[in-house]
């Protein structure tokens, strides 16, 4: 009875204390994609960045909605001074402007990104890619370029790929001998997609789809496929479980995430500050450690350990035939190649 | 003796009947308030969110309420002229923009008018994003210089004829049709025509069904109806047993059945039946086995039921009459199961039609039914307005099937039990 108020008061004003030490600093509210990689991330960026700068990191997870995203926003309140979103909600959100313009000065020279991971928007953060891959145990002759995916003569079984136009349609034309740089601009014409869809003929027959992304490494384990595309996370963690699983880094796509701040955030300035400490080469090269994605940021790829960066979509030298993904592309033709793509899978 | 009867039906029926109506009318309004509640809940949570919803299938408010200055401006033009429209339209579609970037309504614009023609997405945001880098002076060549469609009337047309505030471009695309810059209804091309063949696939696959459960369900009900009183009792919780089992429990049996190294694969094997591993999964054989398992039950038990109601005698009659085993069961006993058939049949067909979990899981890509596309279109596309198009055709389709059953069979021959 006695002791129970001066707990209270104890408390109380243990409290005050602490409230009035916050507001000099309060934590800053960063909000991403949970599992593995937020852990990568508060690993490597969050707890650095509270040492560096005293301001502490209050966590948030998210599955990737946009539209939590935006009831937020909607609300008059937002919460979130800095969120992990990929690249479709990027591009989403930056046409429906509820992201905070970036003000590139105080982030670092664009050119030490990767060509399309920068935005008016948004900072790219990390790289994952979409590779070909094969179970070294079971193939005597190894895939070396992303051709062999279509060569039936020299490696003869199934091939796995996603149920999805995106990704095929750029493999496809990659493999018909069309460069990176004029992936986008062919498949634009009638006639670079009928060139796609031919190729891809080619080994319809030999195709099975797997359409969530633990599929793919399943499809290697038992040996259903000779071999797969898959995501470079997913072959990762196979291998970490006991595969050996090898990775083609020939024309593998790339495909990345970016920083953004969402459109009323209380700090811009502090958001801005903790998205500059969290792609500074050092820093960004250290998420490499715990997962296998690469940094955007060339000038972060050279900090990258070695035994981490044959691992990478960005180390150098498995980034020599890269495409990156065009989301713009897809979001404009998608549905009209979507359609195609159903009526071509019915045929 | 029938002069009477003529007489007071010809003077006094009207005025008897007319009465008789009175009479039970606080009968008939007790009974409708009684049914009230079930029928308001009906209304409520069924029948006005489905018709609102399906009203998506033709609403069109992204133009009219993002470009109303525009819409205006070309109300006048000649959408059929080589030429694009004047200045003034290009004014009032810069004004425009500018409000819907204030109020973030352009992405949605871009979006709808991406569905009439690719690439619109992109050259609106161009447009939105160059917004205070506009000049003075001509907007066309500026805009032309952004993108030269800008200078084509194809584009313009298309905002014109979408200002309306309805469209019939979701329903048209459904059905594989598409309305031509000059407003004729056409097919699409060959390589973008996918839902009527999705839609053939539905109604083949439901048939497929309906057939297999009608074959193997027709004689297991036979038997149930012949079995002595416990055992029938047994075989029925035996039927009724899968149905209190969630759906995609059942379906996922199925995929442990099915797949390459599952059950069926090692037995065969193991039996020396097959040599190599058959593909059972993502085919049409495993996607049919499987819904035909599912409805089963659905087939049996009316066709049980109605089967409970002939009495026995009735082939004991025919057999002593002469008639041999054969011909008393087809021409006296099958002819009165019929309509339990029509009704488990007509009940299987319609639920097999609005399959979405089974062919996801257990069929190919050559198996998907119109459910998927719908599912698509709500949760990856946020194409509202198509999912509903597609659900419309679906439950056109059902309701048609179910009127020619009716009207074919008639509706006094359909017994559910």
């Amino acid at each position: 009875m006695f002791r129970k108020p001066m707990f209270l008061a104890a408390t109380t004003l243990a409290s005050c204390l602490l409230l009035g030490a916050a507001n000099a600093a309060d934590p800053l509210s960063v909000m991403s994609f949970g599992g593995a990689y937020q852990d990568a991330q508060r690993k490597a960026v969050f707890s650095a960045y509270a040492e560096e700068t005293g301001r502490a990191v209050s966590e948030q997870e998210y599955g990737g909605e946009i539209a939590k995203i935006k009831a937020m926003i909607d609300s008059g309140n937002t919460t979130i001074d800095v969120v992990d979103v990929d690249a479709p909600t990027l591009l989403q959100g930056c046409d429906e402007g509820i992201f905070e313009t970036i003000d590139w000065e105080k982030i670092g020279p664009k050119s030490e990104w990767l060509a399309g991971t920068t935005s008016d928007c948004g900072v790219g953060t990390i790289v994952y890619a979409t590779v070909l891959s094969y179970d070294e145990d079971k193939l005597e002759k190894a895939p070396t370029k992303l051709a062999d995916l279509f060569d039936l003569a020299t490696f003869p079984g199934k091939r796995g790929l996603w149920k999805n136009p995106a990704t095929n349609l750029e493999f496809a034309l990659l493999a018909d001998g069309v460069p990176s740089q004029d992936v986008y601009a062919t498949l634009a014409t009638p006639d670079g997609l009928d060139r796609a869809f031919a190729k891809l003929d080619t080994i319809k027959d030999q195709i099975v789809w797997w359409e969530a992304g633990a599929q793919a490494p399943q499809l290697l384990a038992s040996g259903e496929v000779t071999m797969t595309t898959a995501w470079n996370g997913r072959i990762f963690n196979a291998n970490k479980e006991g595969r050996n699983f090898g990775i083609v880094w020939d024309n593998q796509i790339l495909d990345s995430n970016y920083w953004v701040i969402p459109k009323g955030a209380k700090d811009v300035e502090g958001s801005l500050a903790f998205i500059r400490f969290a792609v500074e080469p050092k820093v960004l090269a250290g998420i490499a450690k715990y997962i296998p994605y690469g940094p955007v940021r060339s000038t972060a790829a050279a900090e990258v350990a070695p035994e981490d960066a044959r691992n990478l979509p960005t180390s150098p030298a498995n980034l020599t035939t890269s495409l990156t993904l065009d989301n713009a592309f897809w979001a404009d033709h998608g549905d009209e190649i979507r359609k195609r793509f159903t009526t071509w899978l019915s045929n | 003796m029938t002069q009477t009867l003529s007489l007071t039906s010809s003077a006094s029926a009207p005025n008897l009947r007319a009465a008789l109506r009175r009479a039970e009318r606080p009968g008939r309004l007790g009974a409708l308030a009684l049914a009230l509640p079930a029928l308001l809940f009906l209304i409520v949570t069924f029948a006005a969110p489905i018709g609102l919803f399906l009203t998506t299938a033709v609403r069109n408010p992204e133009v009219r309420d993002t470009l109303p200055q525009t819409a205006a401006a070309l109300a006048g033009w000649d959408g059929d002229g080589p030429a694009a429209p004047g200045e003034a339209a290009f004014a009032a579609l810069l004004a425009d923009l500018t409000r819907a970037k204030e109020d973030n309504t352009a992405a949605a614009l871009g979006k709808r008018l991406n569905y009439e023609s690719a690439g619109m997405r992109s050259r609106i945001m161009s447009v939105v994003r160059h917004l205070g880098n506009f000049k003075d002076g001509a907007l066309a060549p500026q805009f032309a210089a952004l993108d030269p469609v800008w200078a084509s009337p194809d584009l313009w047309a298309i905002i014109k004829r979408n200002a309306a505030p309805v469209t019939p471009y979701y329903l048209l695309t459904a059905v594989d049709l598409q309305q031509d810059a000059s407003g004729a209804i056409t097919r699409v091309a060959e390589d973008q025509a996918v839902f009527l063949g999705i839609l053939g696939r539905t109604l083949w696959i439901a048939g497929l069904v309906t057939g297999a459960t009608l074959l193997l369900g027709f004689p297991t009900a036979y038997v149930i109806s012949l079995a002595p009183a416990r055992i029938a009792g047994f075989m029925l919780l035996m039927v009724l047993l899968p149905l209190w089992t969630s759906l995609l429990v059942r379906t996922t049996a199925w995929v442990v059945l099915l797949q390459t190294d599952g059950v069926i694969n090692q037995v065969l094997l193991a039996l020396g039946l097959t040599t190599e591993k058959l593909q059972l999964m993502l085919t049409r054989f495993g996607t049919v086995t499987a819904m035909t398992h599912i409805q089963l039950p659905f087939t049996i038990l009316p066709i049980f039921s109605v089967m409970k109601s002939i009495p026995e005698g009735q082939m004991r009659a025919a057999r002593s009459l002469g008639a041999p085993p054969f011909f008393a069961f087809w021409r006296v006993y099958a002819p009165q199961t019929l309509p339990g058939v029509t009704a488990g049949c007509l009940m299987t067909f319609i639920l097999s039609l609005g399959y979405y979990i089974t062919p996801a899981l257990v069929g190919g890509p050559r198996d998907q039914m119109l459910s998927n596309f719908i599912a698509t279109y709500i949760n990856r596309d946020l194409n509202w307005g198509m999912a509903a198009a597609l659900a419309g055709l679906l439950l056109v389709m059902t309701l048609s099937i179910y009127l020619l059953f009716l009207r074919l069979v008639g509706a006094e021959r359909i017994k559910l039990g």
